[in-house]
């Protein structure tokens, strides 16, 4: 294609331009769905840019640009950066999958990093994290802490990624609660404060005394700090602010080891196309604060399970587990695949209503 | 004392001044708010202005503008229409979405068979979706005297979930591993909605956008029902007597603003967009409303508007990246775009006297 040469071109002709630069200088991309004050997703990613900053000084120039729509204008950004000499682009939501393997086409001396995606290419890593690990230790403590035995669930949207979350956090609370029940209510957004303080609203009415939340706002727990005696966990981003009221613990995405990792190995030239699906081991998957609102004894056994999954001693989906049919998932001891987990579409057994389609 | 006296007339010299001039007070302030945030102004107005068009890369950015007016200018276009005969169709994102879900749709219907027949039939497919979303308003107007503005508002809402059901639903990919979103036309050459001349950034929206705008100027300067629609938004009662049916109008007006939209929807997501995403819509339909009356809602005025306001996407990004700037700021100087334009309006049918203090 022309348009490939030309942009190959131009990227040689500048990479020569600015050669002595970039010698010094390695320039990373950051692209963001959503505006970097969200207090979730996007937060977490920029504060590990400004930790790559932090890490690297003068060595590093980073860029970055927020509430990129996904599709063409997220292809145009990526692009834009390329030609500006960035030589690694993080793009940071799944709906970046197509542009980011697009651009990576066009630009083979460029380095990518996706976040969330299956698609990878020689010059394309993805990268993950296991939160369901997460809401393991959160599905334990909400099932200890819970008087109604009803937990509310806020979902995003029904695909995997949250599905797992759910199914995580639901046998573990079945686990310490056999008269758990799980509300589920579905916002279909990431981020959007008013729908997510209605979703929380809605919840408590129906009896919720705890508040799960998948979307990235701290709406649901002010709607929880209002109704008084509801506790919820800080999502994506620790919350803090609330550690006085309702927020319990948190689960917090922590990706500064992995990106100062990578911007290392491109800086080394040791970069390759790798798959990550990291969790609280690698120091991925954060654990806020367990607060004294939770009793010492749902503490230290909550800090167990943190302690059992991070070591690879424990691991959240082991059977015996069945589907929501009843139908046998996992034996015995037998431990979900990678695989099953990533496409996971369906609810383990107890959990009431269906996946939405 | 200033004093504003209505114009006997509106005046033709602010009617195209007045975008001007809105243009350049944007800048102005949009210069000082970005000093404010200790940016360099008149960098920041050369990357978002001036960048795109001339700098070292501008042949990726100009192609891009293309990609990015078309589908404002097309939407816009259809908008202009009812606009000028005060028929008010503030829903054309909901229309936008269904004409891509039915153009989508069709090609997804057909994959993988390859035929010349596949893309005029999605064509077809998404100018009547969005044309059948559009008439839900219409019709309930006509029939029932509801308020377009509400309806047609409201059902952008419905038809957002409808595009996330049909995400996560019927048009998901089966071989996406359970993530929502359906195949990538892209690869689906029978249905790609391809760059006509590689690197260009025309594709066929493009062209769709062209034709709608040569359409469009015709028909109100040498058609009957150019003349219709100009008549009632000018002087309704004359209308009547003119013998036009109003009711007509508003199926007429709604439906080609619908099936224009469709149509954009259709055009991208078979082209740059290439699937069906719960996000698949980024505001191109509440966007084309400023768009339609920066360009006075005439034709080639919102050929001009659309690709201007596709200039202040671009180098907004640019400036983002290169310099910093938030991405709330560069929302805020493309609001005050619209708030200019409708300050500086005031002097289209208005003047400025200055009146000497009357003793009292």
């Amino acid at each position: 294609m022309k348009l490939t040469k030309l942009l190959t071109t131009a990227a040689l002709a500048l990479g020569l331009a600015t050669g002595a630069m970039a010698q010094d200088t390695l320039k990373v991309g950051f692209v963001y769905v959503g505006p970097v004050g969200d207090g979730g997703w996007t937060y977490e990613h920029d504060k590990a840019r400004q930790a790559v900053e932090a890490e690297f000084g003068d060595k590093v120039e980073t860029v970055f640009v927020e509430s990129v729509p996904e599709g063409p204008d997220a292809e145009r950004v990526m692009t834009q950066m390329a030609l500006d000499g960035a030589k690694l682009i993080f793009t940071t939501s799944f709906g970046f999958m197509d542009p980011t393997i697009n651009v990576a086409a066009k630009f083979p001396d460029v380095k990518f990093e996706h976040a969330t995606g299956y698609k990878r290419a020689d010059n394309v890593s993805t990268y993950s994290a296991r939160f369901y690990e997460g809401r393991a230790i959160q599905g334990h403590i909400a099932g200890k802490m819970t008087e109604s035995n009803i937990i509310g669930y806020i979902g995003s949207y029904p695909i995997p990624e949250v599905i797992r979350g759910i199914n995580s956090a639901f046998i573990h609370a079945r686990k310490v609660n056999p008269d758990v029940q799980f509300k589920i209510v579905w916002a279909y957004t990431w981020f959007d404060p008013a729908k997510e303080a209605d979703a929380a609203k809605v919840l408590i009415e129906q009896g919720a005394d705890v508040i799960l939340q998948h979307t990235d706002s701290t709406a649901p727990l002010a709607a929880a700090a209002e109704a008084g005696n509801i506790i919820g966990f800080g999502q994506a981003s620790d919350m803090s602010e609330y550690a006085d009221g309702p927020r319990v613990s948190s689960i917090i995405d922590n990706w500064a080891p992995y990106y100062i990792d990578r911007v290392k190995a491109v800086m080394d030239g040791t970069w390759t196309s790798t798959d990550t699906w990291d969790g609280i081991g690698p120091g991925m998957v954060g654990i806020g604060e367990i607060t004294d609102r939770v009793p010492a004894e749902v503490k230290a056994e909550a800090l167990a399970l943190k302690e059992a999954i991070a070591k690879g001693e424990y691991h959240p989906f082991t059977g015996p587990l069945n589907k929501q049919d009843g139908s046998v998932w996992l034996a015995d001891g037998e431990v979900a695949d990678d695989g099953t987990l990533l496409g996971m579409d369906f609810y383990v057994e107890g959990i009431e209503g269906t996946i939405p389609n | 004392m200033l004093k504003l006296e209505r114009r006997p007339q509106p005046s033709k010299a602010w009617v195209w001044l007045a975008p001007v001039v809105a243009v350049i007070a944007t800048m102005i302030a949009g210069g000082a708010l970005f000093a404010m945030l200790g940016k360099d102004p008149l960098v920041a107005i050369r990357t978002i202005f001036w960048d795109p068009l001339f700098s070292e890369f501008a042949f990726f950015y100009r192609p891009q503008l293309l990609v990015k007016g078309a589908p404002l200018i097309l939407i816009a276009i259809g908008l202009s229409l009812g606009f000028r005969a005060g028929i008010w169709n503030i829903g054309a994102e909901g229309q936008y979405i269904v004409g891509a879900l039915t153009g989508a749709g069709v090609g997804l219907a057909f994959y993988p068979l390859e035929g010349w027949f596949v893309f005029p039939l999605m064509v077809m497919a998404g100018a009547l979706g969005g044309w059948a979303w559009a008439m839900i308003p219409a019709v309930l107007k006509v029939k029932f005297g509801t308020n377009e503005i509400l309806v047609s508002l409201m059902l952008v809402y419905v038809a957002e979930q409808l595009l996330a059901s049909m995400s996560l639903g019927l048009m998901k990919n089966p071989e996406g591993f359970g993530f929502p979103g359906s195949r990538n036309l892209q690869q689906y050459p029978s249905a790609h909605n391809a760059e006509l001349i590689a690197g260009s950034g025309m594709h066929w929206g493009v062209v769709a956008a062209m034709i709608a705008v040569i359409f469009a100027y015709i028909m109100l300067t040498r058609h009957i029902l150019g003349f219709h629609i100009r008549l009632t938004g000018e002087a309704p009662r004359a209308a009547r007597f003119a013998g036009v049916n109003p009711g007509r109008l508003v199926l007429i007006c709604l439906g080609l603003a619908g099936a224009l939209a469709g149509l954009a929807g259709m055009f991208e997501v078979s082209g740059p967009a290439g699937r069906v995403s719960i996000d698949f819509n980024v505001g191109y339909g509440f966007t084309a409303i400023i768009v339609a009356f920066l360009g006075r809602l005439h034709p080639l005025g919102i050929a001009l508007a659309g690709l201007l306001m596709a200039l202040t996407y671009i180098g907004g990004e640019i400036a983002q990246s290169r310099l910093g700037v938030p991405a709330a700021a560069i929302q805020m100087f493309q609001g005050m775009l619209l708030f200019f334009l409708l300050a500086v309006d005031v002097m289209t049918n208005y003047r400025l006297r200055l009146t000497r203090r009357e003793v009292a």
